[in-house]
């Protein structure tokens, strides 16, 4: 388990890298990457089963990360090339042509994705399905799924809802990175996905709430979500988009845009170069 | 001509749900999946038998795709079955992602396939999936002809290693092929050698074909009849070499007149060989509610809409 100061370097260093590989691409969506940085890096260096050294794309005696919401491709990228799985000297092709980092996941290319993912609300139906494989097989490892909050939207996301509750897929972990905004602005104006918490408790998951921004809310949260209860679990995290960087914060403007050199320097001047710069 | 023997009407589904048993004996790994038709799928037997490997999903089909590209993943060859409609143009944004685009090993049976539906009508009658699932990159798209076929197809699903799309139907039809024939993806079979024209059909109306056939051979027409049972990969070979001896062919499929068969034997001479070619098809309409005979006849797929289009081609050499 990594302390609260090294996860916070790990993510401040995931944050930068984001910055500067969507600068360097000139497109792509910065703003719920940084929202869920804290929680993927606490994921990956604090909670999840799993190892680059070994890992294959059928999971087999490790857990699996889904992140549905596919456009958050920059910061997947980031903490899987921290993580090990490839050289952080890769993050720069980013959207290049070439790249085996295309501008949504796409799987063949590179170590750590298990599927492909952009069309939204389709990642939870194969987080399901793997843990569902896994305890049909006797496997003890679980399944993990980023959903967007305005993913949410999308019908699919509730059949899975359905399914991993009939199922008892209590080895899926599911996580809302609950920023409030869409591309067309805050989701409260676009379209309502109040209750959050009392529709996945409806559905029969079990729901948990954290601070997707504070290290002892998000470990906590993951703690929890280790239950075995026989439901699939839902941690609600509330987020800021941009978060990290003054100007991005809670500004739907920034879902997906790409800084410009100037917004670079002044977003890396607010992020602490803690494992160096690829 | 070789003489085919229909030894009982049967429906390809029923050929299905027996392959399904047998490809879930030959391998633990083999999972059934539905969205509330198991016995429209004729999954009945295989849940029976492996219980813990028969996968209910309810009617919620994006999902049961994307829970089939999971349950790959982790080695599991997963069968998820609908009607035809259901599961390809409904789920597919999901097939596209999931299946093809993340190339997982998951087998899509696609029921009541086609006009010959019959009495549902035209919301069911899909007649644009090949269309759809021959766009997708790395797609194995197979159309077996009977019952036995089908089993057998079914069997060499489980077996091959990558995204399957087997199509199959509701009504019962003519049960002709060997029933212990192993079934071959990629293989066109050559059901009888002729010389005067090609008639290259998929699914039952590989039967309607051999009629016509017979009809034509009273006329004194030798007519060549290939079985397309795998629509893709196509064998060009096949069809170019038939085609090199006979001088014109005629395409007959229960499928729109966009993106299925006859487009892609179309592409084939036109590349290669040009040769007059027929098209035998549900051109490009909606169906109707009808009994799947009464369907045939007006939509033009029958035996006699077969020969009369053989003899067009021949005239056009």
């Amino acid at each position: 388990m990594k302390t609260n100061q090294e996860l916070s370097d790990i993510a401040s260093q995931v944050r930068r890298d984001i910055i500067r590989m969507v600068t360097a691409a000139k497109s792509g969506h910065p703003g719920g990457s940084l929202s869920s940085t804290d929680i993927l890096t606490t994921l990956f260096f604090s909670e999840m089963k799993q190892d680059p050294a070994t890992w294959t794309r059928e999971a087999k005696g490790q857990d699996a990360f889904i992140p549905s919401a596919g456009h958050l491709a920059p910061v997947y990228y980031a903490v899987l090339a921290r993580a090990g799985y490839f050289d952080p000297a890769k993050l720069g092709t980013l959207r290049k042509f070439g790249s085996d980092l295309q501008g949504h996941p796409s799987v063949g290319h590179i170590k750590g994705i298990f599927q492909p993912s952009g069309s939204l609300g389709q990642g939870l139906a194969a987080a399901a399905g793997i843990a569902l494989g896994k305890k049909m097989q006797g496997q003890g490892e679980r399944a993990f799924a980023l959903l967007g909050d305005g993913e949410s939207e999308e019908g699919e996301i509730w059949e899975s809802a359905m399914f991993a509750a009939f199922h008892k897929l209590d080895n899926l972990v599911a996580m809302t990175d609950w920023n409030g905004m869409q591309i067309d602005g805050p989701t409260a104006t676009v379209t309502s996905l109040e209750d959050l918490r009392e529709k996945w408790l409806a559905f029969n998951w079990d729901v948990i709430e954290a601070e997707g921004h504070d290290f002892d809310s998000i470990k906590g949260a993951f703690e929890l979500a280790r239950k075995q209860d026989g439901k699939p679990k839902m941690i609600l995290f509330r987020t800021e988009m941009g978060h990290g960087v003054d100007f991005m914060t809670n500004n739907h403007g920034w879902h997906g845009k790409a800084p410009s050199e100037e917004q670079c320097a002044a977003a890396l001047s607010q992020l602490k170069e803690t494992l160096g710069d690829y | 001509m070789k003489k085919y023997i229909d030894t009982g009407k049967k429906d390809t589904r029923s050929g299905f749900g027996v392959g399904l048993v047998e490809a879930g004996r030959a391998d633990s790994r083999v999972v059934a999946m539905t969205a509330d038709l198991k016995p429209s799928l004729k999954m009945g037997d295989f849940a029976k038998e492996f219980p813990d490997r028969f996968v209910e999903c309810g009617i919620a089909e994006a999902n049961m795709v994307g829970v089939a590209s999971g349950l790959a993943l982790t080695g599991l060859i997963p069968f998820c079955g609908s009607f035809a409609e259901f599961i390809t143009g409904r789920v597919y944004d999901q097939i596209r992602q999931e299946v093809a685009y993340g190339h997982t090993n998951v087998k899509l049976a696609s029921s009541h396939a086609g006009i010959t539906l019959g009495e549902d009508g035209a919301t069911h009658q899909t007649m644009e999936d090949i269309a759809l699932m021959r766009a997708l990159p790395g797609m194995t798209v197979l159309v077996p002809c009977d019952f036995n076929q089908t089993k057998q197809a079914t069997i060499a699903a489980a077996k091959f290693e990558g995204p399957v799309y087997l199509r199959f139907g509701r009504p019962s039809v003519p049960n002709f092929t060997d029933p212990d024939e192993p079934f071959e993806i990629g293989k066109v079979y050559n059901l009888n050698p002729g010389k005067d024209v090609t008639l290259i059909a998929m699914g039952h109306l590989v039967w309607e074909a051999l009629q016509a056939a017979e009809a034509l051979e009273a006329e004194g027409i030798s007519a060549e009849v290939l079985n397309v049972a795998t629509v893709k990969p196509l064998d060009e070979k096949a069809i170019l070499e038939s085609v090199a001896k006979t001088g014109c062919a005629v395409v007959a499929e229960e499928h729109n007149a966009y993106g299925g068969l006859g487009e892609a034997v179309a592409g084939i001479l036109a590349a290669n060989r040009p040769a007059p070619v027929e098209f035998i098809n549900g051109r490009d309409q909606f169906g109707q509610s009808g009994t799947p005979a009464e369907l045939m006849a007006a939509y033009g797929l029958d035996a006699a809409h077969i020969a009369e289009a053989a003899r067009k081609a021949i005239a056009r050499k």
